[in-house]
């Protein structure tokens, strides 16, 4: 019953794919209270898979699985086949935080450079990117910013230096936890381009937490749904619009179809 | 002709907003200071007005007459309690920072030691300067402790606090970058930690001179504290206050000091 659920709507594995990260029935527990339920899922490499469920239904608590954050309790959760453990120290992964996490002392360069600094002094390999940090801000649209802190750019250009901290050791997976949400609108579509733009370019796989349906439809190849108490596989489904997306596709009738189906399927979460 | 020499001499939006600008900047300095001196000449009349004996409240003159022919005395006094302020500023902050990263180093270090650092405060600095001295002796040392205690206690709360501002986000970042502890510490706790420590050292600037003077109170033959007990029993009230002056100009420039040191550091 739970496997046939499982597998409604998700992707065909029929070529089997690289996987970026698969889950194995993991389940993550705080005291007594269950926040993910034996979740098995499988992530592709190169996707961008975004993540939708209701509140409480363990979207954030599964990109912190995921990065080694929080243990599982139970269950396997490997990152291209390694633990998650071995694939933070190899920095296979970068995460992005709902708020930019930048410190608030450094210059944007220096934020980017973050990464490239710690265990630097400890001998330990760190992978470098094929983009300097320099190249890495002209990229998310911020050349001539380098010298500016925090507090003097706003609040989408902080997201988008955190953005290219993430990128400066070229993660292969890249782990986004609602990075717009604070956004405006217009800033949030802007950056949206950017992000595709920087996915087609870099080929990351990406994870990315969202609580609006229209970014999540916008932005995903293949959308998850997670439903909650606790938090579980609700469907995978994916999205078949023409690529690469443009902001005049969120009027297509394709795209509202899938808006609305999403969102049936979110009410009967 | 008349009227292009009109049209030079009316002053552009620029210019008023330039003149405004600096009449506004103007008051922010001229009204603190024309009351001080406003409530100075007050004092003046008052005191020649209603006969006021020198000895019970000295006229702003006299002040600034003891100023000027005493003033040699005043700078030898003056230096003693200036390497007092420094050195106890020093040393009580230096090792208020020290344990506050012990203590959030290790949770069992701040169990055992904190109820002592607590205790240690609530004893006034005018009941445990004369135990000071008794251990210490007369000489410096007992005042650069007296000092250094006083400074302690505020420079090691906010600095535990500060060490401990670091975002919950931050230390996910610092996991996921798998930093250690130590990089942790220099790359993040410390940097969060300034604007409390600055808050702390502020505070300080002024309490070390507070602290150093307690200490020349219960002991001494040389600094602004003898001074002010030297001419409070010889009822030398000029003297006396142009100590005072010179005792808080002293916390002035300790304060300025650190503020400077901020803006310097501090300037996220």
């Amino acid at each position: 019953m739970m496997a046939a659920e499982n597998i409604q709507g998700a992707p065909v594995q029929s070529a089997p794919r690289d996987l970026a990260a698969s889950l194995q029935a993991a389940s993550v527990r705080f005291g007594t209270f269950t926040a993910i339920e034996e979740l098995t899922l499988d992530i592709e490499c190169g996707s961008f898979y975004t993540i939708l469920g209701p509140s409480g239904c363990g979207k954030s608590t599964m990109l912190r699985l995921v990065s080694d954050l929080i243990p599982a309790a139970s269950g396997d959760v490997t990152i291209f086949g390694k633990t998650t453990e071995q694939a933070r120290l190899a920095r296979e992964f970068a995460f992005v935080f709902q708020d930019a996490t930048l410190l608030p002392w450094r210059s944007a360069l220096k934020n980017v450079e973050l990464p490239l600094e710690i265990g630097r002094n400890r001998g330990i390999d760190i992978p470098v990117g094929s983009r300097s940090p320099r190249e890495l801000l002209e990229l998310v649209g911020l050349k001539g910013r380098e010298d500016a802190l925090p507090h003097e750019l706003s609040g989408g250009m902080r997201q988008r230096v955190a953005i290219a901290r993430a990128l400066v050791c070229q993660p292969k997976l890249l782990l986004m936890d609602e990075p717009f949400g604070a956004l405006d609108e217009m800033t949030r579509d802007r950056l949206n381009l950017q992000l595709l733009d920087i996915w087609r370019e870099t080929g990351t796989t990406i994870l990315f937490v969202t609580h609006s349906i229209a970014e999540a439809v916008f932005l995903g190849q293949k959308v998850i749904m997670l439903k909650s108490h606790p938090g579980r596989l609700r469907e995978v489904v994916d999205i078949d619009l023409p690529e690469p997306r443009t902001i005049a596709q969120r009027d297509t009738p394709e795209f509202n179809r899938y808006s609305a189906y999403l969102r049936n399927l979110l009410e009967t979460c | 002709m008349a009227v292009i020499e009109d049209m030079q001499s009316v002053p552009s939006i620029e210019d008023v907003e330039k003149i405004k600008d600096r009449r506004r900047r103007m008051a922010a300095v001229g009204v603190p200071l024309g009351t001080a001196l406003g409530l100075i000449a007050l004092w003046q009349i008052g005191v020649k007005l209603f006969g006021v004996p020198t000895y019970i409240a000295p006229a702003p003159s006299d002040v600034a007459g003891a100023f000027i022919s005493k003033f040699p005395v005043l700078m030898e006094n003056f230096w003693p309690t200036l390497f007092e302020s420094v050195a106890g500023f020093a040393v009580g902050n230096i090792a208020a920072i020290l344990i506050a990263v012990a203590f959030v180093h290790s949770r069992q270090v701040e169990r055992a030691f904190f109820p002592i650092a607590v205790f240690i405060n609530t004893i006034p600095i005018l009941a445990i300067a004369p135990i000071l001295v008794l251990i210490f002796g007369p000489g410096i040392t007992a005042k650069v402790v007296i000092a250094a205690l006083i400074c302690f206690f505020p420079t090691l709360v906010n600095m535990v606090r500060g060490l401990q501002s670091v975002s919950p986000q931050a230390l996910e970042l610092a996991r996921i970058l798998s930093a250690s502890k130590s990089e942790v510490f220099w790359k993040m706790r410390l940097p969060s930690s300034l604007p409390f420590l600055f808050s702390a050292l502020k505070i300080s600037a002024t309490t070390s001179v507070i602290g150093a003077i307690v200490g020349e109170w219960v002991g001494a033959d040389l600094g602004l504290g003898a001074l002010i007990i030297d001419s409070t029993f010889n009822f030398n009230s000029p003297l006396l206050y142009a100590t005072v002056f010179m005792s808080s100009g002293l916390s002035v420039f300790m304060f300025a000091m650190v503020t400077l040191a901020e803006r310097l550091v501090v300037r996220w």
